[in-house]
């Protein structure tokens, strides 16, 4: 089990930046699309929330799975 | 002591404690449960779905802000005890309803109308982001080690009673005052009731005595200097935080709101069922499921916390979809045969100005029942051009106001119901396993934090990001639902391999293991 946590701990390392790539690019094309429609159909601050909230979690995840690799969650404190 | 004036003593306790959660949830709640209707008020006329969108964004930064307001006011409550702390939140829980049930509309005070509400939508979420850690702390405190869970999940039902009271609280009122007047003024009625609730919890509060660990603390000067510092600074104490948001809260906080929020804005805005009824299907749901919060709480006590918040998390990824298909394929009357109605009500013309143009709207409105009972509102909508040269263009058939067939609408409250049995799973035992995960000297600012992220951001996101999802190009009604099935199923293979299942120690009766 060990090794399967700190194998997973790469995919959470990887998957923290991959996430707010992908939200960018998401954000990037649907905001491009409402300015050329409506105004009112505008998602430039939902998407700038979103954002704003996500990288520090993010982050957090990247942290997340340095520890994993780390072997950091071998052995809880509780065990 | 005897047993009995010991578990008399933890009633108590639940009890205060529970009560002004709940109410602070109540709180909370009545604004996304009203959040069509504050949409129409708040915004120009002319917003259309983006008022709806904008509500949801003000509704959503009200839990975007709970993390914060668990950092600010954990560590005041780890600093100078529990008791202040959570009188606080409620005073600023309280003040800032009532004055949301004060602020004029749009067309009083123009952009100044949302704003203001955004303002005082910032400080519910920063109150609600102290108050349930307090509480869940203060309970968890007072219970021994092989009942926490049991004890615990009684302050667990609050935020689902909370709903409840919102709900009910919203359809009386409804009922009382008439669909008009409730649309005009007498939405602001459930949030006005606020201060008399809140008056009565502070009243019953003051009364009560610190927790006896933070006590013991702070009678041996051993209170921390610094809880923020200790929690997030200290690695060993930090990566707990972590794993408790991945591993568990995220996953829990997806389920809570896909099962109790989600669900009832699709019932409502996807499949247009009426207001009335979508919100009685939710109340019978969760009149139903409650009592569970406290049978997981309980069996979490035996058989540890960990496999019933991830079964609950797994259910949840297998069966949304087929769950929310249903609600569409039975509220989908746009394929009923003559031979199915009833009868069909005059139709009632309207003729609107299109905005900017010398161009109409005619909107042609009439009552359909159909002999099961199945009943709604059949809108047909045609542009009529000034130019009389230019052929009408009609518009596509909307269907509104469906009220079910009783056998429909008892299914609805099944699904709903099971949706909500996940939740009691998944949140049932999560107070006693965050309590568990942090030491008493840091544990208010240790546990608030994850949990009001898992539940602020990731799960009270999920109406609003569901709804911009579907709001794409090429999306179906569905396709929000990859927001909770992906993270649900992240926390679930996260927990499985991190968490561990520690079963409390039955031996030990005393309330501390730190």
């Amino acid at each position: 089990m060990n090794a399967i946590k700190k194998a997973l701990g790469v995919v959470w390392i990887i998957l923290g930046p991959a996430s707010i790539i992908f939200m960018f690019m998401q954000a990037i094309e649907k905001v491009g699309l409402a300015e050329e429609g409506v105004h009112r159909t505008n998602t430039a601050l939902q998407w700038g929330i979103i954002l704003f909230i996500f990288i520090p979690i993010s982050a957090g995840l990247v942290i997340f799975g340095y520890y994993a690799l780390k072997g950091e969650y071998d052995k809880l404190p509780e065990e | 002591m005897s047993q009995e004036p010991q578990q008399s003593s933890i009633f108590k306790v639940i009890g205060a404690s529970s009560l002004g959660t709940l109410i602070e949830w109540y709180d909370f709640y009545i604004f996304g449960s009203l959040a069509t209707i504050i949409g129409s008020q708040l915004f120009p006329a002319d917003a259309g779905a983006s008022a709806l969108i904008n509500t949801l964004a003000i509704f959503a930064a009200g839990f975007i802000v709970r993390p914060f307001g668990a950092l600010v006011f954990g560590r005041l409550g780890d600093l100078i005890g529990r008791k202040y702390t959570f009188l606080l939140t409620l005073v600023l829980m309280g003040g800032s309803t009532f004055l949301i049930g004060l602020i004029p509309s749009y067309s009083s005070i123009g952009y100044a109308a949302p704003i203001l509400v955004l303002i005082l939508r910032l400080i519910q979420g920063l109150a609600l982001g102290g108050e349930y850690g307090g509480a869940a702390t203060y309970v968890a405190e007072h219970a021994p080690a092989n009942k926490r869970g049991f004890f615990t999940s009684w302050i667990q039902t609050t935020a689902t009673g909370g709903l409840f009271l919102s709900l009910g609280i919203i359809v009386v009122t409804k009922n009382l005052v008439g669909a008009e007047s409730f649309a005009e003024w007498g939405w602001r009625i459930p949030f006005l009731l606020s201060i008399l609730l809140v008056g009565v919890s502070i009243y019953i509060r003051m009364k009560m005595h610190e927790s006896p660990m933070f006590t013991k603390l702070k009678s041996e000067g051993k209170v921390s200097k610094n809880p923020l510092k200790e929690s997030f600074n200290n690695k060993t104490n930090f990566k707990m935080v972590l794993l408790a948001l991945f591993g568990a809260t995220m996953g829990q906080g997806v389920i809570w709101y896909t099962g109790q929020f989600y669900a009832q804005s699709f019932i409502e805005n996807t499949c247009h069922v009426d207001f009335n009824d979508s919100r009685y299907i939710l109340l019978w749901g969760i009149a139903f499921a409650t009592p569970f919060f406290v049978i997981f709480g309980s069996w979490s006590d035996k058989v540890g916390r960990k496999w019933i918040m991830l079964a609950g998390m797994l259910l949840g990824v297998i069966f949304y979809r087929p769950i929310y298909q249903i609600f569409l394929d039975d509220t989908d009357v746009s394929k009923i045969e003559q031979k199915d109605i009833k009868e069909v009500s005059n139709p009632v013309v309207t003729r609107t100005a299109v905005v900017g143009t010398t161009d109409s709207l005619i909107t042609t409105s009439s009552m359909v029942t159909l002999l099961d009972g199945t009943s709604f509102n059949k809108i047909q909508s045609h542009t009529k051009f000034a130019d009389v040269s230019k052929p009408a263009v009609e518009l596509p058939d909307a269907y509104k106001d469906k009220k079910l067939s009783t056998p429909i609408f008892w299914k609805f409250v099944l699904l709903i119901f099971f949706q909500i049995l996940l939740v009691t799973m998944v949140y049932g035992p999560i107070a006693a396993f965050l309590v568990e995960l942090f030491p008493t000297k840091i544990r208010y600012t240790s546990m608030s934090l994850p949990y009001h992220v898992g539940n602020g951001v990731f799960g009270g996101l999920v109406p609003f990001i569901a709804t911009l999802i579907v709001s794409f190009q090429g999306a179906t009604p569905l396709s929000g639902l990859w927001y909770p099935i992906g993270i649900a199923a992240l926390s679930l293979v996260i927990g499985t391999v991190y968490l561990s299942n520690k079963k409390p120690d039955h031996n030990e009766g005393e309330s501390e293991n730190h």
